[in-house]
């Protein structure tokens, strides 16, 4: 067994109204050197020894992120490191 | 002849019961089709309807265009039958790659329920061809909305060729309410038989519930096409 994250944030492009919306409560919060806040989803997986980095390439490319308005990235977690 | 236009009714779908009344209304067969079954019950058409199918987990549609009813679904509409996703339907036929592009977060964070008004883009499709008038016009339809993930994004490849190939099936008239891209509010296939918008025709049949009966037109053009006479 082995432990996978994959990050999805909206590509730069696509407007990001979310984040647009934390960075200004940031800014109201005292936190007006933030100047730009993208909002994303992380997800972890537990896979095992079949599933090879061409698959989960093809899933996070397919599944968890859509490629029309999203990028990635698919990380294998050394074991016990931090969540 | 009977014509049957199924529905789709996935776990979180809200408006499968007033699509199959417009389809009632239209004088078709109403036909129920659940998502956990791969069988279309031999229909004339589909329509995937508006709703939070499985909650928007993950991206608004992507879960249930992965559901075993899409794969038939996905087959058939590649073999011409003719497919309409209205609402969370478009954001499913999006995410099954079905139409280009994909719909996110409204421009302004908020959830958009209002009566709009829209200008018909092309009337030669199995979906539109009612709204060209006898004068041969095609007016503005006042069709309602209620949405927040309805902003309409593409590529500017994807808009360019969407507009070369008069793919672009209704706009945003007097106003765009959510910041869709060229104030796009529905697409369709080239051909025309697969299309998806986010306003919702199925709740503009009936002047007792709706700002009237605009949205009549986009059941009774399939019924003229189903049934033979001449768009």
């Amino acid at each position: 067994m082995a432990r996978v994250a994959v990050d999805v944030v909206i590509k730069p492009e696509i407007l990001d109204p979310q984040g647009k919306a934390i960075q200004a409560a940031l800014a109201r919060s005292g936190h007006a050197g933030v100047t730009e806040v993208r909002a994303g989803k992380h997800f972890e997986l537990e896979v095992d020894g079949a599933v090879t980095d061409e698959e989960l390439e093809q899933l996070a490319g397919s599944v968890l992120a859509n490629p029309v308005i999203e990028t990635w990235t698919v990380t294998r977690l050394a074991d016990g490191e931090a969540r | 002849m009977t014509v049957r236009i199924g529905v789709i009714t996935f776990p979180g779908s809200l408006d499968d019961v007033d699509a199959l009344r417009a389809a009632k209304v239209v004088g078709a067969e109403p036909v129920s089709l659940w998502h956990a079954d791969a069988d279309l019950r031999g229909v004339d058409a589909v329509i995937i309807p508006g709703g939070f199918s499985y909650g928007d987990y993950l991206r608004a549609g992507a879960i249930a265009a992965q559901a075993p009813v899409m794969r038939s679904v996905i087959d058939a509409a590649r073999g011409g039958l003719p497919v309409l996703g209205i609402c969370n339907g478009f954001q499913v036929l999006c995410e099954a790659s079905l139409l280009p592009g994909a719909l996110v977060r409204n421009a302004g964070l908020r959830f958009r329920c209002i009566d709009q008004q829209l200008t018909v883009e092309r009337t030669s499709t199995v979906w539109t061809s009612r709204y060209r008038n006898e004068y041969d016009e095609v007016r503005p339809i006042l069709i309602p909305l209620k949405h927040a993930e309805g902003r309409y994004v593409a590529t500017e490849l994807d808009l360019d060729a969407l507009e070369a190939e008069d793919r672009v099936l209704f706009r945003y008239h007097g106003g765009n309410p959510n910041g869709s891209l060229r104030d796009i509010a529905g697409i369709c296939s080239a051909d025309g038989r697969i299309a998806g918008l986010m306003p919702h025709p199925e709740h503009a049949i009936d002047a007792l519930t709706g700002p009237g009966t605009d949205g009549l037109g986009m059941f009774s053009s399939l019924m003229d096409s189903l049934i033979g006479i001449a768009s």
